[in-house]
């Protein structure tokens, strides 16, 4: 395999990044930077109660405010539709989930701190902000239940009047596997158990949500320029299921995004209220949410309380495994809600091992809090970290080398299926934990310890290895499951009549640098120069249908379809050059950009012939269409299964509890890869959240009045740069994915599904270095958490 | 309302603004200049920063009225004229410091004072550095290289990949 920087250009090729010009010289376009002529800004009034009942808006004061156009309030929309859950999760009983409905604005009661009571458009933001104070909300509060167990409990205040309980499906799976599974931990020979909670967190992409709706009388069109990971996915959601609008007149672009993570997946309501309001309003409406805003309306990700079994054998084989896991939804169903604890996450729970028998069990609850919904890894980090922290406890319960445990019972033959109905198509576990151990340095890891001991300080190492499913999705595989959408993807290869070329895909790059990579796949098929090769995306009316950027599905899927539409060129283009040469097209070959003639030293350039495609003179116009411009459609016939094991060190301070990492290591199958510069960056930003989530982030309620306690970055702890150390990453472990034409799996989501394990496996170790028997600390493992288990141990 | 008059990137400028118009405001909404970014509302990102009389600001906490009669640099005037990336924005494109360039302006910024007021800065004084910037996608790992390399430092001496 070549290393990093010895390709110069095409697939494997650390091409620098051609977006960055724009964002180094502030001429990036996002959303916010997007002024349209005589718009009003909306100021949404949002609840600061966490359950209540609203017994009137009263507005009027506030209309007659300076500079007001309209106010809105609940009312106004009880004729759209509510904001839909886009997976319909049936129940261990065959019953289909409870599904409240999610109303635009709200209207009776109020359900979380942050949901929007009433909308203030005026000429500008800061009147638009003053009236809002004018508006007097009469609510009386009502009891919030906040905590997930007080939730389930027989007679607790119901966050929805019109269900029958706070319980949205009580998810079993495989459900025929539970009496096998049962009867497996009886025979154990030794039983780990773990409790554990997967702390609830805020995705927070830099760039807060901003939504432009705008409304042109004359031809009906609506337009919504919003900060969307997928912009296809949001015009099918408002306009089919909100406010009934056909998508030949309702247009969503997306322009750069500045990062999402999965919490710019999801239709919001922000979106639906100002395409609304444009055409109510008749001008354009925007909105620009504040980081306080944000942490009170963007969706928020994991929170999982679960209990996790392991059985093992006399010779510490995996017997069996079962987990029980109560999942927090929040006040209502966003996006994917539902889906992420139950398919991404319970088909994860084979992890990298042959366990042979396996339960899941997903309760998912309503609770007074912003809604929660896929945060970068979405169940398959909740999967990951339950399977290799109860791995590391039975290792230290055992006595057992904790990679000796692990390489014991790895998956070694692929195809491999799971007893919890995925296919593994390929992975070489032994060859990334080997590579980690090399990066990683294990065997200097005791002269380190010593080294820290003599500093008066606790070395830990911890480990683990991660597998996840990419490549989103097999769309009638999902659709059994109970997906309402497809989850393939589109491209859409235009080449122009002098040769250069715009691929319009529907994948979206919020940071991902599709802009260089995606040219990279086209240039070496042709032959041609990446810089002939353009990027389109972020638009609905430019680009075919796709279903944007998440899962990390963005090479893998959208990616493949591109592949399949440059075929398509090629083979047109063959056709043009054989017709141009007097040859038959099957004799044509391509390379380097030029068209030849097996065995001959006849050939024709590729501008030449796509010359000809628009100045069809001398053409073949009765055998095809002058042109070259093709669109393909790909859909996965299976998931991708990146893997990999990754390790962390850390020094623990005795006295205070504080926890510094002090190496990463990462040695990650992402199958082959385009762009390694691009690789890298990716596994270094999902780590640095995964140690954000391990040691730093927590969002947190009051669980008496339901208030955010973590509101603002006063409060909630992002990672900074002295919080975190340099990674030592590689992803030279390649085993191509067997179903896709590039053989990617997608490398998006890794670092955050892969690094929190290890770095609390690593402060376990480390405290038990120190003499201290601590089996587990949840996350984040902030000082106090720590020094209370040092002191308390 | 108040009329201010400020030098931005080298050419004069003047806006009316309220009292309570915050400089970024003023910069992204009346003068155009949207690469200085706003990424939260309690003075912590530092997406927001330029410089004003030659000190790194943030934006967002400083009001327009108090920059009425400052000289004021902003990302967009970085580059030189004919769009040839200055060093740091060299630095961080080679090194691939950034990825959704949300908060890359005032990475930019804030590493422009750091070397003014110290030109070989160490690994742990660029990180200290940051403490004021977040960057939510790079795990700030190529962001200290390329800090480091704008340095004009050997970056192999970092040790990291």
């Amino acid at each position: 395999m070549p290393k990093d920087g010895e390709i110069k250009s095409g697939i494997g090729a650390s091409s620098k990044r051609r977006e960055d010009v724009r964002f180094l010289t502030g001429n990036g376009n996002y959303t916010d930077d997007i002024n349209i002529r005589g718009q009003a800004y909306v100021f949404f009034l949002r609840s600061d109660i966490a359950h209540g009942t609203l017994n009137s808006v009263d507005t009027s004061a506030a209309a007659a405010m300076p500079g007001v156009v309209q106010i809105f309030t609940g009312a106004d929309f009880e004729a759209v539709g509510g904001i839909p859950c886009g997976w319909l999760v049936t129940d261990k009983h065959g019953e289909p989930m409870q599904e409240p409905k999610h109303p635009v604005l709200a209207h009776g009661k109020v359900r979380h701190v942050g949901e929007p009571i009433a909308a203030v458009v005026a000429d500008s933001l800061e009147q638009a902000r003053d009236a809002a104070e004018a508006i007097e909300v009469d609510s009386s509060e009502l009891p919030a239940v906040i905590n997930m167990k007080d939730a389930f409990k027989e007679g607790a205040t119901k966050v929805h009047d019109d269900l029958t309980s706070n319980l949205c499906y009580d998810w079993g799976f495989v459900e025929e596997n539970k009496g096998a599974v049962d009867e497996a931990f009886k025979n154990a020979h030794h039983v780990t158990t773990l409790e554990l909670v997967n702390n609830r967190l805020v995705a927070n992409p830099m760039e807060p949500r901003v939504a432009i709706g705008d409304y042109a009388r004359s031809d009906e069109q609506h337009t919504l320029y919003t900060t969307s990971q997928n912009p296809h996915v949001i015009r099918l959601l408002m306009g089919a299921f909100v406010l009934g609008i056909p998508e030949h007149k309702l247009r969503v672009i997306s322009p750069d995004v500045g990062g999402g993570f999965g919490t710019k997946i999801f239709h919001y309501q922000e979106e639906a209220f100002c395409t609304f309001a444009a055409k109510a309003c008749n001008r354009p409406v925007k909105w620009t949410s504040s980081r306080s805003e944000a942490f009170m309306s963007d969706a928020h990700g994991r929170d999982h309380v679960t209990t996790i079994q392991l059985a093992l054998d006399k010779d510490n084989n995996f017997t069996a495994l079962r987990t029980d896991t109560l999942a927090n939804m929040g006040a209502y169903l966003s996006t994917f809600a539902s889906s992420v604890p139950t398919w991404l996450h319970g088909t994860l729970m084979a992890g990298n091992y042959k366990t042979p028998l396996i339960y899941v069990n997903v309760k998912a609850m309503f609770t007074n809090t912003v809604p929660v919904d896929a945060y970068r890894g979405a169940g398959r980090p909740e999967a990951t970290y339950q399977i290799e922290r109860v791995i590391d406890m039975a290792a230290r319960e055992l006595g057992a080398d904790p990679v000796a445990l692990r390489r014991q019972n790895y998956v070694t033959e692929f195809p491999y299926a799971t007893p919890v109905a995925v296919e593994y198509d390929t992975g070489d576990y032994h060859a990334t934990m080997d590579k980690l151990e090399e990066i990683g340095d294990f065997t200097g890891f005791e002269a380190r310890r010593k080294e820290s001991e003599a500093k008066g300080k606790w070395r830990g190492l911890g480990i683990n290895n991660y597998i996840e499913a990419c490549g989103i999705a097999p769309s009638n595989l999902v659709g059994q499951l109970g997906a309402r959408a497809g989850l393939y993807d589109a491209a859409t290869v235009r080449v122009n009549a002098t040769g250069s070329i715009s691929v319009m895909v529907g994948a979206h790059s919020h940071g991902q640098g599709h802009e260089t990579a995606f040219p990279q796949v086209v240039a070496d098929m042709i032959g041609i120069d990446e810089s002939q090769i353009d990027i389109v995306h972020g638009d609905t009316s430019k680009i075919p249908f796709g279903m944007g950027t998440y899962g990390s599905r963005s090479l893998a899927v959208c990616g493949s379809a591109m592949v399949r539409a440059t075929e398509k060129i090629i083979a047109k283009a063959k056709k043009i050059a054989a017709h141009l040469l007097e040859a038959s097209d099957t004799d044509i070959e391509l390379k380097d950009g030029m068209f030849s003639v097996a065995g001959t030293d006849k050939s024709v350039a590729w501008g030449d012939v796509t010359l000809a495609a628009y100045v069809p003179h001398n053409y073949p116009l009765e055998e095809i269409e002058p042109g070259l411009e093709e669109t393909a459609f790909y859909d996965p016939s299976n998931f991708t299964y990146p893997a990999g094991a990754y390790a962390c060190e850390v020094e623990v301070d005795p006295d205070t509890g504080k926890v510094t990492i002090e190496r990463f290591s990462a040695a990650d199958d992402f199958g082959n890869v385009i762009n390694p510069m691009i690789v890298s960056g990716q596994v270094h930003g999902g780590i640095a959240q995964g140690v954000g989530q391990a040691l730093l982030e927590g969002c947190s309620y009051d669980e008496e009045s339901g208030q955010l306690l973590t509101g603002s970055y006063m409060d909630y702890a992002m990672p900074r740069a002295d919080d975190l150390p340099f990674y030592s990453v590689d992803h030279s472990c390649q085993t191509p994915c067997t179903h896709n034409p590039l053989g990617v799996k997608g490398c998006g989501e890794a670092g955050a599904i892969g690094s929190p394990p290890s770095v609390v496996n690593a402060v376990i170790d480390a405290l038990h270095s120190g003499g201290k028997e601590v089996a587990h600390i949840d996350m984040p493992l902030t000082p106090d958490r720590v020094w209370n288990a040092i002191n308390n141990a | 309302m108040a009329q201010v008059t400020m030098i931005v990137n080298g050419k004069a400028a003047s806006g009316t603004v309220e009292g309570r118009t915050l400089l970024s405001s003023f910069l992204r909404e009346t003068l155009d200049l949207t690469g200085t970014h706003v990424g939260c509302d309690t003075s912590q990102c530092g997406a927001c920063v330029v410089h004003v009389d030659g000190v790194a600001v943030k934006s967002c906490t400083m009001l327009a009225a108090e920059a009425d009669g400052a000289d004021v640099a902003t990302i967009e005037g970085q580059a030189a004229p004919d769009g040839t990336l200055n060093t740091i924005q060299q630095a961080f494109q080679d090194h691939h410091g950034l990825q959704c360039g949300f908060c890359t302006p005032g990475m930019v910024m804030t590493t422009a004072a750091l070397l003014k007021d110290n030109p070989k800065p160490s690994e742990q004084e660029i990180r200290v550095h940051l403490e004021g910037n977040i960057c939510r996608c790079t795990g700030y790992h190529n962001i200290i290289k390329a800090i480091y390399a704008a340095s004009g430092q050997d970056v192999a001496a970092l040790g990291a990949d």
